[in-house]
């Protein structure tokens, strides 16, 4: 294997537009290189998408991050690697075989390339990574690291990234920890002299600064939505560590520990609870919720499984709580580091017995924010658990989003809570008596009043002053209210968004959650190829009327989900009666976020 | 049995400083077994809440699954209550303290609730120091199903059924103590004298306070062969000694003396008066509270009364560092960053 490689001039020029992945070694300290990467391209102003893909390890397993660059601004995944960047020889033999003709395969040539390894119709860059790095510093854990800085150097110069872009990136990474910024330059400047010194001809893969990011943030969805945790007024997060979930128990502590700390006191205004497990979780969360605290629970899939027999008690007794679902690829352990959306069933129907939970799905970080802020209105309006369903693809990878924003004049909705006053001039208090008609009844916290207002909470079946019952009129009409509450939620929770005014097509798309990303740039596909479809996105379980009518006035919807069960298709099956032959299953569950390819060629 | 709650009371029944009779601090009828121990219990927190002048909607009774768990209904009704699921009251006391930790927390279960399905939450509140009362109901066995041994159950004790328990027992008060529960005492339902004021120094501990109470079941239990029956633990009961709990501390002549009086001075000014029958035990040292256990159960006795005492434990919102105010009274003012610093966040994801 010859190296240096002469580099072939290309015709066809990808600019601001390619994958490239990286193929490391988990716990080698890639991901910060890696962010560094994809964030300057960021601040180049071009629309770019990160993704991890790592396993469920902490050191020594294979781990890969792909960026897409879009300069037409998709931020779904794409097959196809255009440029790969090999740092791990465990995984090199699929990573070369995965790149695309034509395109690139940089590795470290401080050791050779096997001869079988060689490809006639890709390129090859070779960068003694690790032979820069070793004459440069002297650390071992130093030389790992800036092994990584160096290729996010030498791809700088290949591919045309800013300078100027990658030092603002470092600027802010080591804000606070300024020393390390030095060496990181040094790491930087030796990729790209080393490019500049051994190879010549321009790549057909380059980038150019533009003006499409705006005042755009870059930012995960579980950061986004612990800080919506914050800003919706939570007081009380119990949670148990899984993954994807626990960065967003970590985002909520992290941003409180800053902004709810009481300047005079010093004393914080929440509380922080790692319990013994997802059991105990749950069950503060309701204690909590129960108590007129703002409380909330962070968990994925086998976190919800044990949930369950919880939620039922809070939905019958119906106390307010918010629980974010992580979702990551079931069924039982899965595969813990991979994205999936199959537990809407789980979430929508949780717990024995008839049961009907609030589901919203969100689809960007920004709704993340605001959606989780909502949550603790919408739990305390309905007094009922309402369900944050994201997912491991939204959660953990950052994405583009607009910036967050809060209406200081916002008050939060406390729900149907009776005061002393107001209890002081009521005759009697019925806990479970629907007042207004609309099935939420009204409650009052304990140590309210001195006299009135207490009540009994159980999970067993009781009337509407709270009493104890085995009486099946009273069970019924208790269960049928509870079946009225959840209809007035339909109208309470966020509506669906629409793709258009007004119905151009027989046929329809329905996707929810990160399944818009690909959805979106299908759509635009087929439209480019003369295939025009209606689109909507669900926001939330109850389903509206926007939803039926949609369904209704198409010949055919196709359903896209990322499970193999088209668990959202039966969701809407059974809630809307619709027929089972007009609902097309467009699915994904391989445990990568599904691609606007996947969607095109089923339709 | 009636169905009917007499609602009659003399015109001279007592009150106490707010007002209250002691038939103000009852509940709904019991229906629980007639002679079930676990209803003298419940008169039990009846009376002491009424001595204590306690307000009624300032506490918060919350329980698990199983007869000792319905027994919320039948006191304080006009407190709130929260019968919950198996096993996980502790759990759910855990949430409702954190949002409001100015009323008083009476968490009731029972040997299967505590023992078995709800060990872990036994252990980890314990842990935590949540501030509360936790009373386990103790009979040894699974009442509601109708007459399964719990993990209470003494190896070789007999069944109503007949049947021989060969399991050994899970001893709910050393394992407390062993946890690092801040106040352990052991009772009987049927010895009110000692119950009430052991139910007073608990309400009045400022932690996590355990109250392990052997409480016949006289329908599934109560058989010759049972070491939970009356009768047994009648004739196997060894006490610590006599404890009155008095609220506002009087000075009291200090003695150690076995068969004399002590007192353990408490951090508000009340007093635990203790008449101590064992001179070796020493209610603030863990491992002679452990040992006094240990000794009892080698003779198949059972040991009552106050076991161990922290009198300066450091419960859950001191470790927290919580606020003053309870958070569920909190609003957006304090809650709420707003805008202006969320510009600032946005910027730092730029």
């Amino acid at each position: 294997m010859p190296t240096p490689q002469t580099i072939e001039k290309a015709n066809d020029i990808k600019l601001n537009d390619f994958v490239i992945r990286f193929a490391n070694v988990n716990g080698t300290g890639s991901a910060s290189a890696n962010f560094l990467f994809a964030k300057a391209i960021f601040r180049m102003g071009i629309p770019v998408t990160p993704k991890n893909i790592f396993p469920s390890n902490i050191q020594g397993l294979p781990t890969w991050y792909e960026v897409r660059v879009s300069e037409e601004g998709w931020l779904g995944r794409r097959d196809g690697i255009d440029f790969m960047v090999s740092v791990n020889p465990q995984s090199m033999p699929g990573d070369i075989a995965s790149v695309r003709p034509g395109g690139y395969f940089m590795y470290d040539s401080t050791k050779m390339l096997y001869e079988e390894f060689i490809r006639p119709d890709i390129h090859y860059i070779g960068v003694p990574m690790m032979e820069l790095s070793v004459r440069a510093f002297k650390d071992a854990r130093q030389r790992q690291l800036f092994k990584n800085v160096i290729y996010v150097g030498a791809l700088s110069e290949l591919l045309g990234i800013e300078f100027q872009a990658l030092v603002e990136v470092l600027n802010s990474q080591f804000k606070g920890k300024e020393k390390l910024i030095e060496p990181n330059v040094k790491a930087l400047q030796m990729g790209i002299d080393f490019v500049k010194e051994n190879y010549h001809e321009p790549i057909n893969i380059r980038l150019e600064r533009r003006d499409l990011i705006g005042d755009s943030i870059l930012i995960d969805g579980n950061t986004a939505c612990g800080l919506g945790a914050v800003y919706g007024g939570a007081t009380v997060c119990t949670w148990y560590p899984i993954t994807p979930s626990t960065s967003v128990a970590e985002s909520f502590n992290k941003f409180c520990s800053k902004y709810r700390i009481d300047p005079e006191t010093g004393k914080k205004n929440f509380a922080f609870v790692q319990s013994e497990d997802e059991l105990a979780a749950v069950g503060m969360a309701i204690g909590a919720g129960w108590n007129g605290a703002r409380s909330f629970t962070a968990t994925s899939g086998p976190g919800l499984s044990l949930m369950n027999e919880f939620l039922g008690l809070a939905y019958f007794a119906e106390i307010p709580m918010v629980l974010f679902d992580i979702q990551r690829t079931g069924p039982s352990t899965g595969m813990p580091t991979r994205t999936q959306q199959s537990d809407v069933f789980e979430a929508a129907y949780a717990s024995h017995g008839d049961t009907k939970q609030v589901v919203l799905f969100p689809s960007t970080p920004k709704e993340c924010f605001e959606m989780s802020a909502q949550a603790f209105d919408l739990a305390e309006q309905l007094q009922t658990p309402i369900i944050m369903l994201s997912d491991l693809d939204l959660g953990m990878n950052d994405h583009i989003s607009e910036p967050l924003v809060w209406d200081d004049n916002q008050k939060y909705n406390r729900g149907k809570v009776l005061s002393a006053e107001i209890l002081d001039e009521m005759e009697s208090f019925g806990r479970y008596l629907d007042v207004d008609g609309d099935g939420i009844p009204y409650r009052t916290y304990p140590g309210t009043h001195p006299e009135k207002g207490a009540y009994f909470t159980r999970g067993s079946s009781k009337d509407e002053y709270a009493k104890y019952t085995e009486s099946g009129e009273d069970y019924k009409r208790n269960m049928d209210r509870l079946l009225k509450k959840f209809n007035t939620a339909k109208d309470l929770v966020p509506a669906p968004q629409l793709y258009q005014e007004t119905n151009q097509s027989k046929e329809g798309i329905l996707f929810f959650g990160t399944s818009k990303y690909a959805a979106e740039e299908a759509l635009h596909l087929l439209k480019k190829d003369g295939k025009t479809l209606d689109a909507i996105r669900i926001k939330a379980f109850p389903f509206n009327q926007t939803v039926e009518d949609f369904i209704h006035s198409h010949d055919r919807v196709y359903v896209v989900e990322q499970n193999r069960d088209a668990q959202l298709r039966s969701l809407l099956m059974i809630e809307l009666e619709i027929d089972p032959k007009k609902l097309i299953k467009i699915l994904n569950y391989d445990g990568m976020p599904i691609t606007a390819d996947d969607i095109i060629k089923r339709v | 049995m009636t169905f009917i709650k007499s609602q009659f009371r003399h015109p001279d029944t007592p009150k106490n400083k707010l007002g209250y009779t002691s038939a103000y601090y009852e509940g709904a009828l019991s229906t629980l077994c007639a002679g079930c121990g676990h209803d003298s219990i419940s008169a039990a927190i009846v009376q002491a809440c009424f001595e204590l002048d306690i307000e009624p909607h300032k506490v918060a009774k919350l329980s698990g699954i199983g007869c000792s768990s319905k027994t919320p209904t039948y006191f304080l009704s006009n407190s709130h209550g929260f019968n919950s699921v198996h096993g996980r009251m502790p759990a759910v006391t855990t949430g409702a303290n954190l949002a409001n930790r100015d009323l008083m927390y009476i968490g009731v279960s029972g040997d299967g609730d505590s023992a078995s399905i709800g060990m872990g939450q036994f252990a980890h509140v314990i842990r935590k120091n949540l501030n509360m009362v936790y009373i386990c109901m103790n009979n040894g066995v699974y009442g509601l199903t109708k007459g399964q041994d719990s993990a209470t159950a003494d190896v070789g004790s007999v069944s109503k059924a007949g049947s021989v328990n060969p399991y050994q027992p899970i001893d709910l008060a050393s394992l407390a103590i062993e946890l690092g529960a801040s106040f352990v005492a052991q009772s009987f339902s049927g010895d009110k004298d000692q119950l009430i004021p052991l139910l007073k120094a608990a309400m009045n501990h400022p932690g996590f306070a355990f109250l392990n109470i052997v409480s016949p079941c006289v329908t599934f239990n109560n058989n010759p062969g049972s070491t939970k029956s009356y009768q047994f633990v009648r004739e196997h009961s060894a006490c610590t000694g006599k404890t009155d709990y008095i609220p506002v501390m009087v000075p009291i002549t200090h003695s150690s003396k076995e068969g004399e009086t002590s007192t353990i001075e408490l951090h508000d000014g009340s007093a635990i008066q203790l008449h101590k029958l064992d001179n070796d035990w020493n209610p603030e040292d863990r491992l002679s509270a452990i040992t006094a256990l240990k000794k009892a159960e080698a003779k198949k006795e059972v040991l009552t009364g106050l076991l161990y005492i922290n009198r300066e434990p450091i419960e859950l919102h001191q470790i927290f560092n919580t606020t003053d105010t309870p958070l569920n009274q909190l609003d957006e003012k304090v809650l709420c960053p707003g805008n202006e610093v969320l510009k600032g966040i946005n910027e730092g994801y730029r």
